[in-house]
C-alpha cells in the first residue's frame, strides 16, 4: 500500500515534468507558426525570424519599456531589417550586454547586433561590421551642480564609474589621469545610482548613451553630459564572421540617411535631452565591408 | 603536435597571472571566514539566548540572509553600503571594495555558521546543561564554559562545509568589482577560445587542490576532537 | 534549547527587561540610521517604490523573471535527481572501479565553483553550437547547477544508505534478496525517505544559485529587476523586491523541509537529516 503510493506520487511527478516538457515543445511550435501565417502580411519577403541583439537597459538606445522595445539603435534596427525583408513581427530581440556581444554572435544567439557597438581593430578579428551608421563620442556624465569636472583630464584622484569591460574608462586611465579610481559594475543604470547619491564624481561611456540617462524622468536635473567628448566611436551593425549580409545591411543604411528617415530618428528617441550629435561626423557613410 | 599544444596552453599562464587571481580568492575566503565565524558565533549565542529580543534578531537575521541569493547581496553590498550610506572601508579605492566583497562574503555566510553552530550545540546532550544549571551556573557561564565549547567541537564538520562553500562563493566576489578566478577564466576563455576546456580544468583544478585539503583537515579535526559519547 | 536556561525568576525578569529594552534600542537605532541615511539621498521617495504598487514591473518583468527563475530551478531539480541516483548507485555499488570513479566524479564537481561552470558551460556550448543558439544560457545555468547539486544528490543517497540500521540490510538477505535487489528494495527507498528534508533545503539552494544565470545573459529574476530599475532610476528599489521574492519562495521551501523532517520518521528506519551531509565526512569513507 504505503509503496504504491509512492510509485504513485513518483508517477505524477514524472507525468507533470513531461507534460512541462511537452507543454514548452508546444509553445515553441506555436510561436513559429504564428510566426508564419503573420508573415505574408508582415511586408517583408524574407522566412522565419531575425535574431537581433540590443541594449534592454539603455534608455534613449536600446530599452525594454514594459513590452516595448524603444530606442535609437533599436529603430534603427527595425529599419534595416525591414529593408532585409523582416517585418517588426519577425524580429526576435535579444539582450546583448557590452561584455557578452562578441559571445553572442560567435555562439549564434543573434544574427546581428544594433548595441552601441563601437567598430574596433580588435573586435574585427572576431566579428564583423556594417555601418557605422552613427558617430559618437566618449564623454562624461557628472552632478547637475557639478562644474569642476569639464572633461577627463580633471579625474585624477577622483571615482569614476563604468561597466565592466568599457574602454572608455581604460582610456581615462592610460591617457588622461591615471590616478583616476575605477569602479566597475554590470550596466550604467547602477553607476548612475552611484553618481547621484554622491559617491562616485563621474561616468562615462559614449556621449549619446549618457545623454540617453540623463533624459530617464528619474534622473533629468539631477545629472548632466559635460559635452567634452575625448573619443571617436564609429556605431556599427555587429555580424557574425561569416554573414552574407554586410552589403544590403549598409544599402538600408545609406538609405535611411539620404530620406531623412535617420535624423527623425534620432531626434525621436535622444533629441528630448538637448542632446546634438557631432555634426562634422554625423551622418557617417559605411565603410566599405571587407 | 601534443608538445605544441602544451607548449601554446603554458604560453597563457605568460600572460595572465592566474596565481595571483587565485590568491585574491584565498585572501576573500580568509578574511570572510574569520569575521563570518565571529559573527555567526555572536548570531547563535543570540539564537539560544534567553532573551526574546535576541532570540528573535538573530533569527530573523539568518530568515533574511540565508534565502538571498549572494548575487543580491553583493551588489546591495557596493551599491547601498557603499553607493548610498557611505560606509568606506579603505582610504584606497580598490581595498574598499575588497573589503565589502569580504563584508558580503562574511555577512551572508555567518548565516551558515550561526545554524552550523546550533546544530553543534543540538549534539550535547541536555544532561549538560542540566549540570551546569544544577552547580548553579547561569546563562553566560553555562554557555561559555560548557555549551559553546562542546558544541564548536560537535561542529567541526558543519563549519567545515561553510567553510567550502565560503571558498568556492568568493568566485561571486566578481560581483563587487573585484577582480578574482572567475572573471581572469572568462578573459583567459574569451583571448584562446580553442583551449576553453584546459582553461576550464586548470581553474577547476585550482579549486580542488584548495577545497579537499580543507575538506581532509576539517574530517581529521572534527574526529580528532569529536566527543565520544 | 529552552533547558540551556532556568526559567526566569523575578530578578532575571527584571533584568531581561532591560536586555530586551537595550537590544530593541541597538537594533532600531541601527534601522532608524540607515532608513535616516537613505532618506537623505532619496532613495525612500514614494515616486521611486510606487511602481511597484502598479502592472507594470510585475507582468513585464518580475514575473517573467520568476518564471525563468523557476524554470531553469525547476529543469535543474529533475536532471539532478536523475545524475544523483546515478553516482549515488555507483558510489554504493560492489565493483570497485565504478565506486571509486562515481566517487570522483562526485567529490570533483562538488569542489568546484557553480558559477565556474556556468561560465564554462556557457562559452563552451556556444562554440559546439550542438543546441539552439538563444537556449544556450538556460542549458548552461542548468548544467552547472546539475553537476553540483546532483552531486549533492549522489552523497545524499550514499549517505543515507550508510544511515540505515545494519540489520535492514542483513534482513533483506536473509530472506533471499540478492545483494542489488537489497539496495533497490529496501536501502534506497528508505534512505530517500530519511533524506527527503535535506533534498527540500537543497531545492533552496539551487533556487538561488540561479540567480548567478545573471552572469551569461539569462534573463533571470535578478537580470529582470535590473532591467526595470534601469529605465526607472530605482535599481536598488527593484533588487529589492527582487530578493524579497527570493526569500519568501526560499523560506516557504525552508519551512516545508523542517515539516517533512517532523513527519517522515516513521518511514524509514534510517535517520531524518535536515541539511545535506558534509563533504567532509565523504572524503575517505567509501
Amino acid at each position: 500500500m504505503r509503496r504504491g503510493r509512492l510509485v504513485l506520487a513518483l508517477a505524477a511527478a514524472a507525468t507533470l515534468t513531461l507534460a512541462g516538457c511537452s507543454s514548452d515543445g508546444g509553445d515553441d511550435t506555436d510561436t513559429d507558426a504564428g510566426a508564419t501565417s503573420e508573415e505574408t502580411e508582415a511586408s517583408g519577403g524574407a522566412e522565419g525570424t531575425i535574431k537581433i541583439g540590443i541594449k534592454f537597459d539603455q534608455p534613449g538606445l536600446g530599452f525594454q519599456d514594459g513590452s516595448e522595445y524603444t530606442g535609437f539603435d533599436v529603430d534603427v534596427a527595425k529599419f534595416v531589417a525591414g529593408e532585409l525583408g523582416y517585418g517588426e513581427d519577425q524580429i526576435e530581440w535579444v539582450q546583448s550586454p557590452s561584455a557578452q556581444r562578441e559571445t553572442l554572435l560567435q555562439n549564434g544567439q543573434v544574427d546581428m547586433i544594433f548595441a552601441t557597438y563601437s567598430i574596433t581593430d580588435k573586435r574585427k578579428e572576431v566579428v564583423s561590421f556594417a555601418g557605422p551608421y552613427f558617430v559618437a563620442g566618449q564623454d562624461l556624465l557628472v552632478a547637475a551642480d557639478d562644474d569642476s569636472i569639464t572633461g577627463p583630464q580633471d579625474l585624477e584622484g577622483k571615482n569614476l564609474c563604468s561597466v565592466t569591460g568599457s574602454t572608455s574608462a581604460q582610456r581615462i586611465k592610460d591617457e588622461y589621469a591615471a590616478g583616476t579610481n575605477l569602479l566597475e559594475q554590470p550596466g550604467y543604470a547602477e553607476c548612475v545610482t552611484a553618481l547621484t547619491a554622491g559617491t562616485v564624481d563621474a561616468v562615462t561611456t559614449d556621449d549619446i548613451i549618457l545623454a540617453g540617462l540623463a533624459a530617464v524622468p528619474a534622473n533629468e536635473g539631477k545629472v548632466k553630459v559635460v559635452g567634452n567628448p575625448f573619443s571617436e566611436e564609429n556605431y556599427g551593425v555587429g555580424i557574425p564572421k561569416e554573414s552574407d549580409k554586410c552589403e544590403a545591411i549598409n544599402e538600408a543604411i545609406t538609405k535611411m540617411i539620404d530620406d531623412g528617415t535617420w535624423q527623425e530618428l534620432l531626434d525621436k528617441n535622444v533629441g528630448a535631452s538637448g542632446y546634438k550629435a557631432n555634426e562634422d561626423l554625423n551622418p557617417p557613410t559605411p565603410a566599405a565591408c571587407a | 603536435m601534443d608538445d605544441g599544444f602544451l607548449q601554446q596552453f603554458l604560453s597563457l599562464f605568460d600572460e595572465f597571472d592566474v596565481l595571483a587571481a587565485f590568491w585574491v580568492n584565498i585572501q576573500l575566503t580568509f578574511y570572510a571566514a574569520i569575521l563570518a565565524l565571529v559573527l555567526g558565533t555572536v548570531l547563535a549565542i543570540m539564537r539560544i539566548s534567553p532573551v526574546p529580543s535576541l532570540r528573535w534578531a538573530g533569527s530573523t537575521y539568518v530568515t533574511l540572509l540565508r534565502n538571498t541569493p549572494l548575487t543580491i547581496i553583493m551588489v546591495f553590498c557596493v551599491l547601498g553600503l557603499w553607493g548610498q550610506l557611505g560606509l568606506t572601508l579603505s582610504p584606497d579605492f580598490q581595498t574598499n571594495f575588497f573589503r565589502l566583497a569580504v563584508l558580503g562574503l562574511s555577512v551572508y555566510h555567518a548565516a551558515f555558521v550561526c545554524e552550523a553552530l546550533r546544530s553543534g550545540v543540538n549534539t550535547v546532550p541536555v544532561g549538560q546543561a542540566e549540570a551546569a544549571r544544577a552547580i548553579g551556573l547561569s546563562f553566560w557561564p553555562a554557555a561559555r564554559l560548557i555549551i559553546l565549547p562542546q558544541a564548536f567541537r560537535g561542529s567541526v564538520a558543519p563549519l567545515g562545509n561553510v567553510l567550502i562553500a565560503l571558498t568556492k562563493n568568493s568566485t561571486v566576489a566578481a560581483a563587487a568589482s573585484v577582480a578574482e578566478a572567475s572573471g581572469l577564466m572568462k578573459t583567459m576563455i574569451e583571448f584562446r577560445p580553442d583551449v576553453i576546456l584546459a582553461i576550464f580544468l586548470t581553474f577547476a583544478l585550482g579549486f580542488v587542490l584548495i577545497v579537499v585539503p580543507i575538506g581532509l583537515a576539517t574530517t581529521s579535526l572534527s574526529r580528532r576532537l569529536a566527543v565520544s559519547r | 534549547m529552552s533547558t540551556l536556561f532556568d526559567v526566569p525568576g523575578p530578578v532575571a525578569r527584571r533584568r531581561m527587561v532591560w536586555v530586551n529594552i537595550a537590544a530593541t534600542v541597538v537594533v532600531a537605532g541601527i534601522g532608524v540610521w540607515v532608513l535616516a541615511r537613505l532618506g537623505a539621498k532619496g532613495q525612500l521617495d514614494a515616486a521611486l517604490w510606487k511602481p511597484f504598487l502598479t502592472a507594470n514591473p510585475w507582468t513585464n518583468y518580475l514575473i517573467p523573471g520568476l518564471v525563468e527563475t523557476l524554470k531553469a530551478a525547476g529543469i535543474s531539480i529533475v536532471t539532478s535527481a536523475v545524475y544523483g541516483f546515478v553516482f549515488g548507485l555507483g558510489r554504493l555499488s560492489s565493483s570497485k572501479i565504478v565506486r571509486t570513479l562515481s566517487g570522483g566524479v562526485v567529490e570533483f564537481f562538488r569542489a568546484v565553483p557553480v558559477l565556474l561552470m556556468m561560465i564554462f558551460f556557457y562559452l563552451g556550448l556556444g562554440q559546439l553550437r550542438i543546441i539552439e543558439p538563444s537556449d544556450v544560457p538556460l542549458v548552461a545555468v542548468v548544467l552547472g547547477l546539475t553537476f553540483y547539486n546532483g552531486s549533492v544528490f549522489a552523497e545524499l543517497i550514499r549517505s543515507g544508505v550508510h544511515g540505515l540500521p545494519k540489520g535492514q540490510r542483513e534482513a533483506a538477505l536473509a530472506v533471499g534478496l540478492r545483494d542489488v535487489q537489497s539496495l533497490r528494495l529496501i536501502e534506497v527507498p528508505q534512505a530517500v525517505i530519511a533524506m527527503l528534508p535535506a533534498i527540500a533545503s537543497q531545492l533552496v539552494v539551487i533556487l538561488k544559485d540561479t540567480a548567478l544565470g545573471v552572469i551569461i545573459t539569462y534573463p533571470e529574476l535578478l537580470d529582470a529587476a535590473r532591467r526595470y530599475g534601469s529605465g526607472n532610476g530605482n535599481i536598488l528599489q527593484s533588487l529589492v523586491v527582487a530578493a524579497l521574492i527570493f526569500i519568501v519562495i526560499n523560506y516557504g521551501l525552508t519551512k516545508l523541509a523542517e515539516m517533512l523532517a517532523g513527519r517522515v520518521g516513521r518511514r524509514t528506519a534510517g535517520k531524518p537529516q535536515a541539511e545535506a551531509p558534509t563533504l567532509v565526512t565523504a572524503i575517505g569513507k567509501d
